[in-house]
């Protein structure tokens, strides 16, 4: 039976609607297994009770033309929950209990899917290795030392570790996609404005995005097919038509131009991840893609410009924190503002602290200029680039993450390093564009490395079809041992 | 662009984030490399470009100003650390 929780969320489904397992007895091998495997410190909240509540109401009228009838899931703890505490990985919002859901969780319900839980993350998601959360740091099931990768790194620690079939993740600067690459998974960063981002903790509203994480791309095509969609409730939500994404997945790539950015290439890249990147150039090629050299030239600057514009943002959404109409309250304090100022300074971490000091910074009277609007105009450069190649190719290849999962402790006191570990992410949150991180290969000590592929506005269909054909011709194997049981 | 002390005292009032005495020195540190980091696009001339805020070519969409929800008060007043009847409780702030 415990095998059944190792299958990939797609073949889980296969045995929901052919009824060879109940939702109910799926929702248990879970249960059992989430129970045992604390060690990981992966969930902040779970909710059995409710879950197998759900299941037995499934069971006992199963609709099983839904797209994930009966599934239980964990998800982000920075997606909204009625009832069912949000805790955005702080201390400000550790008794929180919201009364409204999430637009992207609501299109999950409705498409049959139950909740099991609530993941770990970054404090208000920000942070590369999950070691900012108030709740601890989240161990990688690839080994016992090492971080899962952040934002979304109880996400990624969770699938990884049969937690979860299938997960979602916010990914504001490669939230998403460097936990997926840390972990062997899938991971895929939507177009801006493709799923909704009403009831999610805002940290940088002009880039923060929800997406899927799961074991493979047939069950990510599934996931995004069901939370995707126009939510009048955001207002940069994308008026569109949805896409049955699952139902489209092919494997024929033949005559895709696939670009390969040379500016990609930096200083002192580990000579694993630049095989890594030579393989997935062969694998593509052997599929009939054909490789074109390109150049995004404004690649350096995209760091620089993130650490102005998403501090800036955070500092602003990060304001409403003020311990009047919800979440912490600090005991001391005589008037007004020093209650504030406590508030802040017992509620917030040190990271959080950091980026809210950047962000005030960046946008006081004086240094605006110098600054933020400096940084918007990096940002168009950077865009530029990509639409300037998007005319003459179809998706780019670039590695994920500069380097494997690194250890417990290793960046925390030089945030600097822990910044340049989203070198190859943030550029697509800048741009706004889809991007997707596949497992593609060991490293020599055997931790997943990923790669990335980077598509044109809306054309999330495209580089779920690259990564499908890819995943074929990889032969990627996961080599989780289950050593924390 | 060096961060010193005095810098972040003003920055953390501004931001109302009170700092440990003792925290403000390693701050002043990280902000520093931080900074340092960030201006780096000093060196790209930007003078002809026009700022992007918002990566959607079409304008904010615009809605009829009608109240489509309200009488959530009581669901908005549950979350309160501090509440009287129907009021958000705060320090006093008239003499």
């Amino acid at each position: 039976m415990s095998e059944i929780i190792k299958k990939n969320l797609s073949e889980i489904i296969e045995l929901l609607k052919k009824k060879e397992i109940k939702s109910e007895e799926l929702v248990n091998l879970y249960i059992d297994k989430i129970n045992k495997s604390k060690k990981l410190n992966s969930y902040i909240t779970t909710c059995f009770e409710h879950t197998i509540q759900k299941a037995k109401e499934f069971d006992k009228k199963p609709n099983i033309n839904s797209l994930l009838p009966g599934v239980p899931l964990a998800i982000k703890d920075l997606f909204c929950t009625n009832g069912f505490k949000t805790t955005a990985g702080s201390k400000m919002l550790k008794n929180f209990i919201p009364n409204y859901e999430s637009t992207v969780t609501e299109n999950l319900w409705k498409e049959g899917a139950i909740l099991l839980g609530k993941l770990n993350c970054d404090e208000y998601a920000m942070g590369s290795s999950n070691e900012t959360s108030h709740f601890g740091n989240v161990i990688n099931p690839v080994a016992k030392d090492t971080v899962p990768g952040g934002s979304s790194g109880g996400s990624a620690s969770a699938l990884a570790a049969d937690l979860t079939p299938a997960t979602i993740g916010t990914d504001t600067g490669g939230s998403i996609r460097q936990p997926a690459s840390f972990t062997g998974t899938v991971g895929l960063k939507p177009t801006y404005g493709l799923c909704s981002r009403w009831g999610i903790v805002a940290f940088a509203s002009s880039l923060d995005q929800a997406g899927p994480m799961t074991k493979s791309v047939k069950d990510c095509s599934i996931m995004l097919e069901a939370m995707a969609g126009f939510d009048k409730k955001d207002s940069t939500s994308i008026e569109k038509k949805k896409e049955n994404y699952s139902k489209n997945l092919k494997t024929d790539i033949k005559g895709l131009k696939i670009g390969i950015p040379k500016e990609y290439r930096v200083e002192n890249m580990p000579k694993e991840i630049d095989e890594l990147w030579n393989n997935g150039k062969r694998i593509l090629k052997d599929l009939g893609a054909e490789i074109i050299d390109i150049s995004l030239p404004h690649t350096k600057y995209a760091l620089p410009t993130y650490y102005i514009v998403a501090p800036a943002e955070a500092s602003s959404n990060l304001a409403r924190y003020d311990g009047v109409k919800y979440g912490y309250r600090s005991s001391k304090g005589n008037d007004l503002i020093e209650m504030y100022m406590n508030t802040r300074s017992e509620g917030f971490g040190d990271e959080v602290k950091r980026r809210i000091l950047i962000g005030t910074y960046v946008l006081s009277s004086g240094y605006y200029d110098a600054y933020y609007l400096k940084a918007q105009k990096v940002r168009q450069l950077i865009k530029k680039d990509f639409d300037e190649n998007f005319g003459k190719i179809d998706a780019i290849l670039t590695p994920s993450t500069p380097s494997s999962a690194f250890k417990i402790g290793e960046k925390t006191n030089d945030p600097i390093s822990m910044y340049l570990n989203d070198i190859f992410t943030v550029p697509v949150n800048l741009a706004g564009l889809p991007a997707i991180s596949i497992p593609a290969g060991l490293d020599k000590k055997g931790y997943p490395l990923g790669l990335q592929l980077i598509g044109k506005t809306l054309d999330e269909q495209n580089i779920l079809n690259i990564a499908y054909a890819f995943e074929k011709n990889c032969n990627f194997k996961n080599e989780i041992k289950n050593w924390w049981l | 662009m060096s961060i010193d002390k005095d810098k972040i005292k003003h920055i953390s009032k501004l931001a109302r984030i009170s700092l440990d005495s003792n925290k403000t020195e390693s701050l002043a540190k990280d902000l520093t490399s931080i900074f340092k980091f960030i201006e780096q696009l000093n060196e790209l001339n930007t003078e002809k470009v026009e700022p992007l805020s918002s990566i959607l070519n079409t304008p904010l969409r615009s809605r009829e100003d009608k109240i489509d929800d309200g009488k959530i008060r009581d669901k908005i007043l549950k979350n309160s650390p501090k509440k009287n009847e129907e009021f958000f409780v705060v320090p006093k702030v008239i003499e």
